[in-house]
């Protein structure tokens, strides 16, 4: 066996209609980001369109507030899907801290004391989905559907039937005028300030690359070292509390809370984080979609509720924007893979529902699984 | 000494069989609840109070039945709330432009609407693989806002519904209300599909090991886009059921509806992951959850803890369902040599 | 039909001198076999040999690039799985397929049950047929239990039913016995000898020679990718079959600096795991390089897993540099220096979708890092000059390691942890699916590293590496040591020997 000259390995290789997934991560995201920029340029031109002085900062101002607490969960919601888990019970949390610190504050606590019970609160409830989900390996959608349920329970009993309006004016008005010197809401600026932090951390941070590893190749994450449990248990508990925060600002923006506040908007927030390019098999997602995202839904319910369509048609709008965010690139795929049927001939049948396949790259690559010892 | 271990192994090993325990289970737990409660409050096992147990429980028990078949794919359809609540509407709808309508049309319009949404639900998700999750989310939106523009602020009420119709949301036969045995009947149709035919096991194949199911030749697409046609067929004919039993709809009819329906299949004991469990459990979970409901507000617990208790349980549901399944995965390795997890 | 020793005229199948390329890597050169009914055939050689890409050809997964392949005389072309299987063939292995949910009838006759009136599953027949077909192999099994929880050698026997329900009259076992006990060997044995009853060939692939001795009629030896000889199993002694094997021109040159071999750097104390490892104490020092060998199943990854903390130990101590680590803790051992090129490249070793820039500095991402920042700058320098000292080819820094051959990436697992500066560099088939000449750099790299005071701790299945690089052998069997040998007195054969309980004198 004589040693022969270091040889190229071809590059190329023929794989059905997945070639995108030869261009790394941060490719890909780009082509995902430059079509939310071209969406939401559309919308703002239509928005200019229907009227002229859309784009002044009063609408900025609403939009912000509309969307600055489904904004600001979205963020830790994007890092637990990075890794291949979900949290549906983002709402429910908001809702129960809401109603905590309500309650405390009804019952004299001051109000900087009962936010701070309901930021521990957030934690709280993010750490049991942690170790439900983490430490028990339990399927999260089906945890997080549960503690949806629960948190929803909880604060029915801290606070039902009670309706809580007694909060200091002082904090209220962040609901009604902008940050001083600024045009923009409360809940605005805090989300931008924390949108720059996720940013940095998972784009720059050892955290970040431990994030999206996990998500990615949890197994190889582990043998390089990162504690796949702890990153699960610390983004849950981190949903938590920004949940909580969230809660927080959505009560003194509506200077009241009850028990059912904030039903129902997981899925807006669900549908906001897919929407912004965040795989749901994990492992990919930049905070610019996310953020994009959530300016992309904002001005759309602004421009639709200026023009007095329905909320249904929004919803319906919101509905196929998602599907079709995930349909173009299924329907590309599904393409691709017919392409190929067409072209090699029957090959090895697969699984409906299956994870995404690597691709054999390379021409060892079929040598390696199937060398034995 | 093989003949032995294997025939010890045996014992433990008709893990089919300890698994239908779970279904005995919950009938159990069932039982436990209802006993317990009557004890407190007699007026729980009157006849009128079991009736409105069953017919409550009917229903979910209804979207229960197709929600296992596809959940046993290893897929979800977070749609059948949205069915239900459009289905109600447009079968009010029809029987209020068209008074002299004959009942059975309306059950025939509500499944329809919900197996042309289900198909969609099918399609998009076997076809162009994208992850059953976001699809039925979508859908969600998207129905929840055709129902609201078909609404537009008109509720449909009792007037509008002709009575024969309506009658079926009440009407008993030897005590037990219509809409039990509708469900009743659904249950066991199902099931026995499920348990005797082909395509019914080519579900759990597709559930327990997928690619394992295309290597042995299940037309895997096919089944998966049937199980949520089913799955739609049945929340439009829970909604036409919907529109019998409360003889009024609004725009909010159905709401929240999907997550109470993979609450009572996952205490029902079918796993979230796929490839087990049973439609009989779903309907008994629905059941049990109902029971447990209604129990609270009999026992007088103040109604504000059911939905906590709803949620604790369901985590227990959750936890205990994995540890029953590690633990009969251990009992039924011990009395054997090497193992490798399957 | 009896247990003829004698081949009729017509083979059941017939491969004859196929050959199969993967881009640069000549998988198999010239693979040739010969199956009659009735018999149980063995084939055998080493890792490389070839045999696994031979029987992906007979299940009719790769196409080979030439070469025949004839059926009961009747030259054919197998499209795919479905019509290997329509073929009659069989390959049970090592991976089962089955359905953990379902039971172990319905594993068996998945998209078959037999029916009754009105297209309804007749599970009595279908229960009654899988009782038949385990009454025939000579098993028992209960049809109506769930398959999840079955030991592997009843999952092979639930695999071998299958074939057998789908009207299988080659069945090939890849390595069946790799994981069982002897007693299920045995058992697996009867059902051989009764599949040969029932006229099948059993096409069985093994290193483990006395079991192939014990229940082959014939032999087929493979070598590089070659056919070498066939001989019934009652011509050939085992000493032959190895050298048969191994036999080579030795003119493959490794590089072997002898290195000055210092301090001991890691200090394996009875180790052991329940049921996989057994009282394993071992010790390697700077400068030198320590082999773990074995066969399949002998535990040799296992003890790589165990001291690196990715696996629990059950037993015993681990010290690296006078430093004990706490048990399962992949992070105390990476602080302590140790650093694990895993034996799976592409699930363990590298995340697929990243690029190779951030594969190389995913160990080292807190040097990298200024007030938890990551400087890019550093992270691309770091990963730049890695790539140059280890002579990587790539398109760009940034793309995905998926883009690279199997030796490139193997190159980016070495950088990743070679950055990290360990003491201890533990390396799980260092070469596997690596073209030759990339072979020969790796080669070079760890001879230079341990020129420079790296200590080695390597597993590998090729023999010529174990014997070419390795100070010391380690030889495994079963989860214990069973000989350890120095580079002077270490051969093939002996090594082969102390794999498969030859050895005179070695724990058996």
């Amino acid at each position: 066996m004589t040693s022969e000259p270091a040889t190229r390995a071809p590059q190329k290789r023929e794989y059905a209609g997945t070639d995108t997934s030869r261009r790394p991560v941060w490719q890909r995201a780009l082509r995902w980001e430059t079509g939310l920029v071209v969406v939401l340029v559309a919308t703002l031109i239509f928005g200019t369109a229907r009227s002229s002085d859309f784009l002044n900062s009063t609408t900025g101002f609403y939009i912000g507030l509309n969307m600055g607490e489904i904004a600001i969960m979205a963020l830790p919601l994007m890092l637990i899907v990075i890794t291949g888990e979900i949290d549906l019970s983002v709402a429910s949390m908001l809702g129960l801290s809401g109603c905590v610190m309500g309650q405390l504050h009804s019952q004299g606590w001051p109000i900087g004391l009962a936010m701070v019970a309901a930021l521990v609160v957030g934690a709280l409830g993010g750490a049991l989905n942690g170790v439900l989900v983490a430490r028990l390996g339990l399927p999260s959608i089906a945890v997080t559907i549960g503690t949806l349920t629960l948190f929803r329970g909880l604060a029915e009993i801290v606070l039902a039937p009670r309706t809580i309006t007694d909060f200091p004016a002082w904090m209220t008005s962040i609901g009604v005028v902008p940050v001083p010197g600024t045009q923009l809401s409360y809940s605005t600026v805090i989300f931008l300030v924390l949108a720059v932090i996720f940013g940095v951390v998972l784009h720059a941070t050892r955290a970040g690359r431990a994030i999206v590893a996990t998500g990615l190749a949890p197994e190889a994450a582990r043998f390089a070292g990162i504690r796949v449990n702890r990153v699960k248990f610390g983004l849950f508990v981190l949903s938590g509390v920004m949940c909580a925060l969230a809660g927080i600002l959505f009560t003194l923006k509506n200077a009241s809370v009850s028990y059912d506040a904030g039903t129902g908007l997981e899925l807006n927030v669900v549908a906001i984080v897919l929407f912004g390019g965040v795989s749901i098999f994990g492992g990919r997602g930049t905070v610019i979609g996310v953020v994009l995202s959530v300016v992309i839904f904002g001005t759309l319910q602004q421009v639709l509720t200026q023009m007095q369509v329905q909320p249904e048609v929004q919803n319906i709008i919101i509905g196929g924007l998602l599907l079709v965010s995930v349909v173009l690139p299924g329907g590309g795929e599904a393409v691709g893979r017919l392409r190929a049927r067409l072209r090699t001939g029957p090959h090895l049948a697969r699984a409906a529902g299956t994870r995404r396949l690597a691709p054999p790259s390379s021409s060892d690559s079929s040598m390696q699984s199937e060398e034995k010892k | 000494m093989t003949t032995a271990t294997s025939v010890l192994g045996t014992r433990f090993a008709r893990g089919g069989a300890l698994l239908r325990a779970r279904e005995v289970g919950i009938g159990v737990v069932l039982l436990l609840v209802f006993g317990i409660t009557t004890l407190h409050n007699h007026n729980f096992a009157t006849a009128n109070s079991v009736q409105q147990l069953l017919s409550g429980a009917a229903l979910i028990a209804m979207l229960g039945v197709g929600e296992t078949l596809v959940i046993v794919t290893r897929n979800v359809d977070l749609s059948v709330g949205s069915i239900v609540g459009l289905s109600a509407y447009v079968v009010g709808d029809l029987f209020k432009d068209h008074p002299g309508m004959p009942v059975i049309l309306g059950f025939v319009a509500g499944i329809g609407i919900g197996a042309v949404i289900g198909a969609i639900n099918g399609f998009v998700t076997a076809a162009l693989r994208v992850p059953s999750l976001v699809v039925t989310l979508a859908m969600l939106y998207i129905i929840r806002g055709i129902d609201g523009l078909i609404v537009n602020g008109v509720i449909i009420t009792s007037s509008n519904i002709p009575n024969a119709f309506i009658a079926i949301g009440f009407r008993t036969i030897a005590g037990i209300p219509w809409l039990a045995i509708i469900a009743f009947a659904v249950v066991v149709i199902v099931a026995y599909a499920m348990r005797s035919f082909r395509s019914g096991r080519d579900l759990y194949a597709i559930g327990s090991n997928p690619e394992a199911a295309a290597l042995a030749g299940v037309p895997v697409a096919r089944r998966i886009f049937t199980a949520f046609v089913i799955s739609g067929s049945l929340a439009g004919l829970a909604g036409a059921l919907f529109l019998a039993l409360h003889a009024e709809v609004d725009v909010t009819g159905g709401t929240g509806y999907e997550l109470l329906v993979v609450a009572a299949v996952v205490v029902g004991g079918v796993a979230i992951f796929g490839g087990s469990g049973t439609v009989a459990g779903a309907a008994l979970g629905a059941l049990l959850l109902n029971t447990i409901n209604q129990a609270l507000v009999a026992s007088r617990v103040s109604a504000f803890w059911n939905e906590a208790i709803a949620g604790a349980l369901l985590l227990l549901a959750i936890a205990f369902d994995r540890w029953l399944s590690l633990r009969v995965a251990r009992g039924l390795r011990s009395a054997e040599g090497a193992h490798r997890d399957l | 039909m009896g247990l003829s020793e004698q081949p009729e005229e017509v083979p059941r199948l017939a491969l004859d001198r196929a050959a199969k390329a993967f881009g640069a890597v000549q998988a198999l050169v010239d693979g040739s076999i010969t199956l009659f009914p009735a018999e149980a055939h063995a084939l055998v050689g080493e890792n490389g040999a070839g045999k696994s890409t031979l029987v992906k050809i007979l299940a009719g997964v790769y196409q080979p690039d030439s070469g025949t392949l004839a059926i009961d005389g009747q030259p054919v072309v197998l499209s795919g799985p479905v019509a290997a299987r329509d073929a009659g063939i069989s390959v049970i292995y090592q991976e089962p397929t089955l359905f953990p949910d379902l039971t172990v009838a319905e594993n068996i006759f998945m998209g078959r049950q037999p029916l009754r009136a009105g297209r309804r599953i007749d599970r009595p027949a279908m229960n009654r047929s899988a009782g038949e077909i385990f009454t025939r192999l000579g098993v028992a099994l209960d049809p109506q239990r769930q398959a999840r929880g079955l030991s592997v050698a009843d999952q092979q026997i639930v695999e071998i039913a299958k074939a057998l329900s789908a009207n299988a009259n080659v069945l090939v076992m890849d390595e069946p016995t790799a994981a069982l006990t002897s007693v299920e060997v045995e058992r697996l044995f009867e059902v051989i000898r009764a599949l040969r009853r029932e006229g099948a060939a059993v096409l069985f692939i093994s290193h483990r020679l006395e079991e192939v001795f014990a229940v082959c009629q014939r032999v087929t030896i493979m070598r590089d990718g070659r056919f070498v000889r066939t001989a019934a199993a009652g011509d050939l002694t085992i000493d032959e079959v190895i050298r048969s094997m191994v036999g080579r021109d030795l003119d493959v040159l490794f590089p072997s600096t002898q290195a000055p071999v210092g301090e001991v750097v890691l200090q394996v104390e009875q180790l052991s795991r329940e049921g996989v490892l057994h009282d394993i104490s071992f010790s390697v020092r700077r400068g030198e390089i320590v082999a773990l060998a074995g066969l399949v199943g002998a535990g040799r990854s296992e003890v790589a897993r165990a001291v690196f903390g990715i696996d629990r130990r059950s037993a015993g101590r681990v010290t690296v540099r006078g430093q004990v680590l706490p048990n399962a803790s992949p992070l105390a051992a990476m602080a302590a220096g140790v650093a694990l090129v895993p034996e799976d490249r592409r699930q363990q070793g590298l995340v697929m979708d990243l690029g190779i820039d951030r594969n190389i500095a995913l160990a080292s991402l807190a040097r990298l890092s200024r007030l938890g920042l990551i400087s890019r700058t550093r992270e691309r320098d770091l990963a730049a000059d890695w790539a140059n000292r280890l002579q990587l080819k790539f398109g760009r820094l940034t793309n995905a390691v998926s883009t690279l051959s199997g030796g490139n990436q193997q190159k980016v697992v070495l950088a990743k942890w070679l950055a990290r500066d360990p003491a201890l560099l533990i390396i799980d088939e260092p070469t596997r699916g690596i073209d030759v000449g990339t072979k020969a750099e790796v080669h070079r790299i760890l001879d230079g590293l341990v020129a420079g005071g790296l200590a080695v701790l390597m597993i590998s299945s090729e023999l010529p590496e174990v014997l070419g690089m390795a100070d010391r052998i380690l030889v495994m069997r079963e989860g214990r040591i069973a000989a350890e040998l120095s580079r002077a007195e270490a051969n093939e054969d002996l090594v082969m020997r102390a794999a498969t309980g030859q050895l005179k004198g070695a724990a058996a």
